[in-house]
């Protein structure tokens, strides 16, 4: 019966013009002797540490450093004495890196409000926001002058200053954990040494301003929804630190840099070697978001908003804009840990690596939006216990291997196929014995009621069985 | 001390860390002084930072910015009197003395002790990248012993709270 049902609407064919398509070739041909001229430059190598090496912007800041550094010793300023020897090229280098920061976030938040509702749309099937600008385009700046507009109201009884710094307060772990990502080997903001811990320490500060929040609202839904935030955070915090910490383990630096620098030297990404600590990093990272598997903080079915419950204008599109953000940075982080950053199998020679990255960071933040639009929320119980009784021991697990794992690497002379495949095939089995027998362990039995394949909406009719029905609007 | 912007952001930091903590002092809702406590401690972290102990700096912000804060949140959640407006000063005076003391005894270490101090090229002989590194191999290395005996009893101490909060199966 599904087999009759027409599968979507075919559109009339448009026709482009000729002078189009002549323009269209023109510029296809144009780009085609463009990247040829590139692929010789590269080839030839002339290209490698020059200023106008695209492929990795550090070249030009180094460049721009080492000018304004002349400069600075050819007229000695009264500011030198004071602040330091060639404070020009510090602050000329701060600035540019924060600005091209806080641009790509700011950039990325306008477009990402858009993809996530229309790819949440397409997988509820439903439109998603298509009115404002073509295609909806234009929906998130209509929101943020609706949120703009609004009132920003501070509830009676409320603790006026403690209110009014958390969304101010959330910003910031926000934006600074973006300093440490490597965007090509030499384009990074915040190289430093201790650049994981750093990650783990500026989100943990996260949990006091959400506290704050609901604190400060006097408002139970908003205290209940920190409380929950609070305790989910803290027992997320250790699968999350535990996974990272094997990746410190078989890498050997708490560098970001080099981290992603001995994937691309050993041509393996992490994904592959280290599956535990892949999924639990990215499970408990949609914890600590705060999104959908896991957004029980602010669960709209039971506690309204959560800890944001008082947050009114752009007060909450502050804290809306924080989650995004966050979001986007786990999927930077998930892809620079262990979908290999800026490395591309020698693929790097030839495309920008930040190009690489935005698109593994795309790729992970698909994913996010996937669980976002599919699964159902837990439960606070449920939550507690997945993190306790199944992450935690798992981490642990998976520590004790990558330890025994990387103490052989130091001291085994062979070659990396070798001992690297050999650690692949033991984590891989190590991983699906562990997933499946501890989830048995403390209880989970396969529904066996259930249909055995997932069914599509689409075959039991979906809209297209509305629309005949007349229910969709 | 070299230029003059390592000292403004010494007395800056300092500031904000004895500002903080008087903050803390003087906040009578428990949960502004909270908030006083992180702002002292991140520039506490901040001063680390001037001394280019950069690990130190991280753990302070990760331990004592992060996690004494959650600590003193779920005491706060789970103690019926810890509400707002919590100023009964009980213990004004014995604070008060054992702060003196603690304060004296630091005052009199850091005006006793003679410091080593280095400066331009003898600093820069003595440089070395990361303080990780160096914090590792003293942990695992000279001081493995109380290393071993600070995990043991944390050990202790995490087994210890789940006896205390197990659940009696028989009844």
């Amino acid at each position: 019966m599904s087999s009759t049902l027409r599968q979507g609407r075919r559109r009339p064919a448009t026709r482009v013009p000729p002078g189009l398509m002549i323009v269209g070739a023109v510029f296809a041909l144009g780009f085609l002797a463009a990247n040829a001229a590139i692929g010789y430059v590269v080839i030839d190598g002339r290209l490698d540490g020059q200023w106008y090496d695209i492929r990795d912007l550090g070249f030009a800041v180094q460049e721009l450093k080492a000018q304004l550094d002349a400069i600075n010793d050819d007229q000695p300023g009264f500011l030198d004495d004071i602040v330091g020897q060639h404070w020009m090229s510090y602050a000329v280098g701060a600035l540019l890196g924060a600005i091209g920061i806080l641009s790509f976030i700011g950039g990325a938040l306008l477009v990402l409000i858009w993809v996530e509702r229309r790819l949440i749309g397409r997988m509820q099937i439903r439109r998603g926001p298509n009115r404002v600008g073509p295609y909806g385009l234009l929906q998130p700046v209509a929101d943020a002058v609706k949120l703009i507009q609004k009132e920003v109201l501070t509830p009676d009884g409320a603790d006026r200053i403690l209110f009014l710094l958390p969304p101010a307060i959330i910003f910031v772990p926000m934006m600074t954990a973006w300093g440490p990502v490597p965007w090509a080997p030499n384009m990074a903001y915040l190289d430093i040494n201790v650049g994981v811990l750093y990650l783990i320490a500026v989100s943990s500060l996260t949990t006091l301003a959400v506290f704050l929040a609901g604190w400060s609202s006097n408002n139970h839904y908003a205290l209940l929804g920190s409380m929950r935030t609070v305790a989910m955070m803290i027992s997320y915090e250790i699968p999350l630190s535990i996974a990272l910490l094997s990746v410190v383990l078989i890498t050997g630096s708490m560098q970001l840099s080099e981290i992603v620098q001995w994937q691309a030297d050993h041509n393996l990404w992490l994904i592959a070697l280290l599956p535990i600590a892949m999924v639990t990093y990215f499970f408990s990272s949609t914890a600590e978001l705060n999104r959908t598997p896991n957004d029980i903080a602010e669960a709209e079915s039971e506690i309204v908003a959560g800890f944001h419950t008082e947050y009114s204008g752009m007060k909450f599109g502050l804290f809306y804009a924080v989650e995004l953000g966050n979001a986007l940075l786990v999927a930077t982080l998930v892809a620079t840990f262990f979908l290999g950053g800026w490395s591309l199998f020698g693929l790097e020679e030839w495309i920008p690596g930040y190009l690489i990255l935005f698109a593994k960071l795309s790729a992970a933040y698909f994913v996010l939006v996937w669980l976002r639009g599919t699964l159902p929320r837990f439960r606070l119980d449920q939550l507690m216990r997945f993190a306790w009784q199944y992450l935690i021991p798992l981490s642990l697990f998976n520590l004790l291997i990558v330890a025994i794992e990387a103490s052989l690497l130091a001291r085994w002379d062979a070659p990396g196929l070798v001992t690297l495949g050999l650690f692949t095939v033991v984590n891989w089995g190590a991983a699906y014995i562990l997933f499946r027998d501890w989830a048995r362990r403390i209880g989970y039995q396969p529904d066996a009621g259930g249909p055995r394949r997932a069914e599509l909406t689409q075959q039991v009719g979906g809209i297209e069985a509305a629309h005949r029905m007349g229910t969709a609007t | 001390m070299e230029s003059l912007g390592i000292i403004v952001a010494f007395y800056l930091l300092s500031a904000i860390a004895v500002g903080g903590a008087i903050g803390v002092f003087l906040a009578s809702d428990l949960i502004r002084a909270l908030a006083f406590l992180v702002l002292s401690f991140v520039a506490t972290a901040g001063l680390f930072l001037t001394l280019s102990g950069d690990f130190i700096a991280i753990a302070q912000i990760l331990i004592y910015a992060g996690a004494i804060p959650v600590l003193i949140v779920f005491a706060v959640m789970l103690a019926p009197l810890a509400g707002r407006n919590n100023g009964n000063g009980l213990y004004l005076v014995p604070g008060l003395a054992l702060g003196a003391a603690v304060a004296v005894t630091v005052a009199f270490v850091a005006v006793d002790v003679e410091w080593n101090e280095l400066s331009g090229a003898l600093l820069a002989e003595r440089d070395f990248a990361t303080t990780a590194n160096a914090i590792g191999n003293a942990l695992v290395g000279r001081y493995v012993l109380a290393f071993e005996i600070a995990s043991v009893l944390l050990l202790a101490a995490l087994i210890g709270a789940i006896v205390l909060v197990r659940e009696d199966e028989a009844t």
